[in-house]
């Protein structure tokens, strides 16, 4: 199956986010607040953690 | 003059056996996931878990992550068993028709390991969270 990294890692967001909405929140608007944030975590995250390693090592 | 206030020795017994109840919610959610939430009647929840668990692992075999068989000798494929036996009946079925057994060639073989175990755990806490619903400590 051909992913980039970039669709792996909102696929893998996305679903986390859903389950950890519903587990670690209750009521619908709290688990849903909840699940958006986990999920701008999560991508944004991935991507500044990226972007620290290649200003590590850009060559 | 004020009623006597319900003893509370004779609900401990209906309590104790709801809460041995709940076990086979806890049970019956790792092995098929969203089940747990089924039984309280929270279908867009189970369905959300349902899609979210079988999504994960699907890609992750879609990827071609390996899922790890019992094994001793190397703690790191012990926890990686651990995270796959957790998505219960997924887990099972995989081992049973052959699949699973990874591209260590592939870096998105990498990626789909870790979506594989990360499935198993979202599948157990899932699960756990659906026997607070049943036993009311959520709602």
């Amino acid at each position: 199956m051909g992913f980039s990294h970039l669709t792996a890692v909102v696929l893998f967001s996305l679903f986390a986010s859903v389950i950890f909405g519903i587990t670690l929140r209750e009521g619908l608007r709290e688990q849903l607040r909840y699940g958006l944030i986990a999920f701008a975590w999560f991508v944004g995250g991935t991507i500044a953690g990226g972007w620290f390693l290649y200003l590590l090592n850009p060559h | 003059m004020s009623q006597p206030v319900a003893n509370a020795k004779p609900s401990q017994p209906t309590s104790r056996s709801a809460a041995a109840g709940a076990w086979w919610v806890l049970l019956l959610g790792w092995l098929l996931p969203g089940i747990g939430y089924f039984v309280a009647r929270k279908w867009v929840r189970g369905s959300l878990v349902l899609v979210s668990v079988v999504g994960m692992f699907g890609l992750g075999l879609a990827m071609r992550g390996r899922v790890f068989g019992f094994n001793t000798s190397n703690i790191l494929d012990m926890l990686g068993w651990i995270g796959d036996l957790c998505a219960g009946a997924l887990y099972f079925l995989t081992r049973l028709v052959g699949a699973g057994a990874g591209n260590p060639y592939s870096v998105l073989g990498d990626y789909g390991t870790n979506f594989l175990i990360a499935a198993g755990l979202l599948n157990l806490l899932a699960a756990a969270d659906a026997r607070d619903v049943v036993l009311g400590r959520k709602r």
